[in-house]
């Protein structure tokens, strides 16, 4: 619950999800729901007022994301390594889009999420995604190990270059 | 006196998008070239710690670049043809834009918190249907921060 609580917080403190409006509505096991109203400077196509392609991909990255965060499995921060979008219908105008994630599988370096999202009317989506993202898991030596023997190494070309 | 059509052309298919203006991107062309300029805002941070661009504003960015980029090529023809005209496109009489149908995004690089640069390139343009190729990079163009393929639904044209 309280795990829950940091990732809601986390997540409305993103200075883009903010702007965007967006509100975690629920975060936990790998598996986030989130909304975003509807705004004017949201607008994609000015003659049918429809919300940007890029405003959903924007909520469904943040959504993924959060779902990673809440994965009993990742001890950390994440970031995306990539993620497909379908359209598959315009948003109605005036309608808030929610979006909502879940972590299907996660290893020790990757998490891949699902998503889709909707508005009003939860039976026929507006965009689903797919994506796979970056897990920090718990502290690893090996990592720790390599990284050292590369700046040990770039110390001795440099040595050389001297 | 073409240059100065094409510009205004340009802008009257930008400005009329409220999203572009949110973002703050803007547009630099060249010829048929054109480079979008994602302007470094507070808003447009992801990861407040690192800081880092949030993954949906530069994937957004990137789709902004298809759709303009994939208009100003429709847009160009019809310009240059005499089709359409400059003064109906300042009325506001705007030609509809792509539909995206599926846009697929891979993050190479977390974007640093300042500008963003893009360019895209229409690999395929039917009546129909169209692909585009995107990339955006930082201080090296060598090192692109993220790149992008979609697939989209062309406007119904006249006739």
């Amino acid at each position: 619950m309280t795990d829950t609580k940091i990732t809601q917080q986390f997540f409305e403190a993103l200075p883009h999800a903010n702007a965007l409006g967006i509100d975690i509505c629920f975060v936990g096991e790998g598996k986030a729901e989130i909304s975003m109203p509807y705004a004017e400077h949201l607008i994609g196509d000015p003659q049918t007022r429809v919300i940007a392609g890029g405003a959903v991909s924007a909520l469904m990255d943040t959504c993924c994301g959060a779902a990673v965060m809440s994965h009993p499995d990742c001890n950390g921060a994440t970031a995306t390594l990539d993620l497909r979008i379908d359209y598959m219908r315009p948003a109605t105008p005036g309608q808030q889009v929610r979006a909502l994630a879940e972590c299907y599988h996660i290893t020790r370096s990757v998490a891949f999420v699902r998503a889709r999202a909707h508005d009003d009317d939860e039976d026929r989506p507006v965009a689903a995604a797919t994506g796979t993202f970056t897990v920090v898991g718990a502290p690893c030596s090996g990592n720790r190990q390599s990284q050292c023997k590369w700046s040990s190494k770039g110390a001795t070309l440099r040595s050389r270059h001297l | 006196m073409v240059k100065q059509r094409r510009d205004a052309a340009l802008k009257a298919l930008v400005e009329g998008v409220p999203y572009i203006q949110f973002l703050g991107i803007t547009f630099d062309r060249r010829g048929d070239e054109i480079t979008s300029i994602l302007h470094f805002k507070e808003h447009l941070i992801g990861n407040p710690v690192l800081p880092a661009l949030h993954g949906g504003a530069t994937a957004a960015f990137l789709e902004v670049t298809s759709i303009i980029g994939l208009s100003w090529s429709m847009l160009w023809d019809d310009l240059e043809s005499g089709e359409l005209a400059l003064d109906e496109l300042e009325a506001g009489k705007l030609p509809r834009l792509p539909k995206t149908i599926g846009f697929t995004v891979d993050y190479l690089r977390s974007g640093l918190p300042r500008d963003a640069y893009a360019r895209a390139q229409v690999t395929r343009s039917g009546r129909r249907y169209a692909s585009v190729k995107s990339e955006a990079w930082q201080d090296n163009r060598d090192r692109p921060i993220v790149q992008a393929t979609g697939h989209f639904l062309m406007p119904r044209r006249n006739g």
